[in-house]
């Protein structure tokens, strides 16, 4: 349990962490961005009041308020969830436009990263088991290959070969963009088949990573005293495998899940933007293309957010799953 | 283990040292001044031959690394095109004169490639020595001095173990000058606390090692026995650290740079990708200009990963292969 508080307080301090580095980069940047924003969009007719008002809030300019103030009231805003006004989606809120856009994340996101932990573990101890031969070798190399692939690389390429080439699925956007959404069978049907080659591509660049773990893990598993006695009782191949080696070598993936998932969903922003898949991701670029500060920010915290909250996800199944973390020791 | 401060370090040493000709102790180097030179030099490479030929992975990542360190280093001396200058052969598929075709602004890829090769790599060295520097310094100093100075670090360290980093890095770098400089700072302070993590938990099982406290009581000051006495010590996860640190940081770079934020004014494989991204070569169909740069990304990246796996072999015999036959009749000898 003191574990627990003690995982749960450096994930508060996490997300307060990344909020003050959001606060405070803005104003200890060269220049003055507001000024510098306003004169590029007034240059493409955007200009309005209220919206350099809003860009000017957005970098704490506006006030004579002392900085202290200016945070606390940063902070009082972004708990009651206002992100500010997204220049490029004008007059739509940040909360709004991530509002729209954060479902389809969070389903690809979820699917793509479930298949490739299950798999990846899977191939893993199978690799594992079947060590030295001519599968393991072979499968290793290609996975050694594919463990620092870069994510937008593999999405340009599926794109064009399986996508623009060959034509076999749809490579851009969520969905039919001639259907209205909705939950009717041809919407979700078609939003089905968009996600195919984005989820495939996610996948691929990942599954490498659970399955190196899982397999390097499961070889020292195999090698133990325990492991060695199941196979002299004469259990089944299946049992010794499952319920005695890859129960135990699951561990290190575990852990490895929590400091992956960063870098996954960073990895999917990555990947939207070359699927134009209407995700948060996309919306990043979009933000980013047009200087839309408050957009990017907004999305980047409710990332790191979400990642953090995953974190303790893991954490606590993590519990479940070794019970020498739940007896008081400090490692 | 051995409690000795002398300790022969793991083959992972060795293997490290000539990971990369350019930067591999030279006859000369003030390192190796003392004692007979030549000599000195001879073993140091005699050892690193040997311990790159003992594992296949290690000698075939160390290869591909060599490689990319080679094309780094001698490119701009084979490439004779400025990799910049705008031609009228828009989008020409590869052929003799355009070995990798060329891109909308009728820049030659191939030279690109081969230019760029240059800034990636260097970059991603660079910026993976900054990285485990921090490491070593957060981590090391840590674990060595305990107390208040070491919970202030680990929760530093844990805090931004949690924060995801590229999305980190996205909000720093956005506010700043377009340069590699700043995305290899930014790349930097966002990858340190992993290494750290693992530094700090190695030196705490080492400071109450004999030779410490020898160190300690002969009156060395604090920072000589971090640095002096226990750094050297560590090397071999230093070195392990540094490889996988790399691999990271040559990815988060090239994302960084495909997302924009790189100097367009110079070349390399991420502001290519971001280049052929940006300007539509997925519809014009010019694959030869977005393939190359992600291939050499994801080779050197294996090239990296092998070696870290190579390293892994060398360190922890249970994950060798060839060893396994004559294990399991010995196990099967003790089991009969």
């Amino acid at each position: 349990m003191r574990r627990l508080i003690r995982r749960i307080s450096i994930y508060l301090l996490a997300i307060w962490a990344a909020v003050t580095i959001n606060f405070f980069l803005p104003r200890l940047a060269p220049g003055d961005p507001a000024k510098a924003l306003f004169f590029r969009l007034s240059q493409h007719g955007y200009v309005n009041p209220a919206l350099l008002q809003a860009l000017e809030s957005e970098f704490g300019l506006d006030t004579t308020d002392p900085l202290w103030l200016q945070y606390l009231k940063y902070l009082n805003n972004l708990l009651h969830g206002n992100l500010g006004i997204s220049t490029s989606a004008y007059p739509a809120t940040v909360a709004q436009v991530i509002n729209q856009d954060i479902r389809w994340t969070l389903v690809l996101l979820s699917i793509s990263v479930l298949i490739s932990f299950v798999a990846g573990t899977l191939i893993g101890v199978f690799m594992a088991w079947k060590r030295g031969t001519a599968l393991d070798t072979s499968l290793s190399a290609i996975m050694t290959f594919l463990y620092s692939i870069l994510y937008p690389w593999l999405a340009l390429l599926v794109v064009y070969f399986i996508g623009f080439k060959a034509g076999w699925l749809p490579f851009s956007d969520g969905y039919d963009l001639s259907l209205t959404p909705g939950w009717s069978l041809d919407f979700i049907l078609s939003a089905a088949q968009h996600a195919i080659l984005p989820a495939f591509t996610i996948v691929i660049s990942t599954v490498a990573g659970w399955m190196l773990t899982m397999r390097n893990s499961m070889i020292t598993t195999l090698s133990e005293d325990y492991v060695t006695m199941a196979r002299a009782k004469g259990l089944t191949t299946r049992r010794v495998m499952f319920a005695y080696a890859a129960r135990n070598a699951v561990l290190p993936s575990v852990t490895g899940f929590a400091i992956a998932i960063g870098s996954v969903v960073g990895g999917q922003l990555l990947v939207e933007i070359v699927f134009s898949y209407p995700g948060i991701g996309f919306a990043l670029y979009q933000g980013i293309l047009s200087q839309d500060y408050a957009l990017a920010d907004g999305i980047l915290l409710l990332v790191i957010v979400a990642t953090v909250v995953m974190n303790l996800i893991v954490d606590l199944l993590y519990t479940v799953l070794d019970p020498r973390t739940r007896q008081e020791r400090s490692a | 283990m051995s409690q000795s401060p002398l300790t022969p370090l793991s083959p992972a040493l060795g293997a490290t040292e000539a990971r990369l000709p350019p930067t591999a102790p030279q006859p000369g180097d003030t390192l190796y001044r003392r004692g007979s030179l030549g000599a000195k030099a001879l073993a140091v490479l005699r050892s690193a031959w040997r311990a790159i030929a003992s594992n296949r992975k290690v000698a075939a990542g160390t290869g591909v690394i060599a490689f990319f360190a080679l094309v780094a280093l001698l490119g701009p001396l084979i490439i004779h095109q400025d990799p910049l200058k705008y031609t009228l052969t828009l989008n020409a598929s590869p052929s003799a004169a355009h070995w990798l075709g060329t891109n909308q602004g009728g820049q030659d890829v191939f030279s690109q490639l081969v230019i760029g090769t240059r800034s990636s790599v260097f970059w991603a060295f660079l910026t993976g020595m900054l990285v485990v520097l921090i490491s070593i310094t957060v981590g090391l100093v840590g674990g060595y001095m305990g107390g208040a100075v070491d919970d202030a670090l680990s929760l530093l360290t844990n805090v931004f173990l949690v924060i995801p980093s590229l999305p980190l890095a996205i909000v720093a770098v956005q506010y700043f000058n377009r340069s590699t400089i700043t995305i290899a700072i930014v790349v930097a302070l966002t990858n340190w606390p992993w290494g750290a993590r693992v530094l700090r938990a190695q030196t705490l099982s080492m400071r109450s090692r004999e030779f410490v406290t020898a160190a300690r009581a002969s009156g060395e000051k604090t920072w000589r026995i971090i640095f002096a006495e226990i750094f050297p010590n560590e090397i071999s996860i230093v070195a392990a650290n540094f490889v996988t640190t790399t691999i990271q940081v040559l990815l988060a770079v090239a994302g960084l740079e495909f997302l924009g934020f790189g100097d367009t004014n110079t070349i390399s494989w991420g502001i290519m990708l971001n280049q052929a991204y940006s300007s539509g070569a997925l519809l014009t169909g010019s694959w030869w200009w977005f393939a190359p740069p992600g291939l050499c990304i994801a080779l050197l990246g294996a090239g990296l990963a092998l070696l870290n796996f190579g390293i892994d072999e060398v360190a922890d015999p249970r994950l060798r292969v060839r060893r396994r036959p004559a294990l399991l009749a010995r196990k099967k000898l003790e089991a009969a």
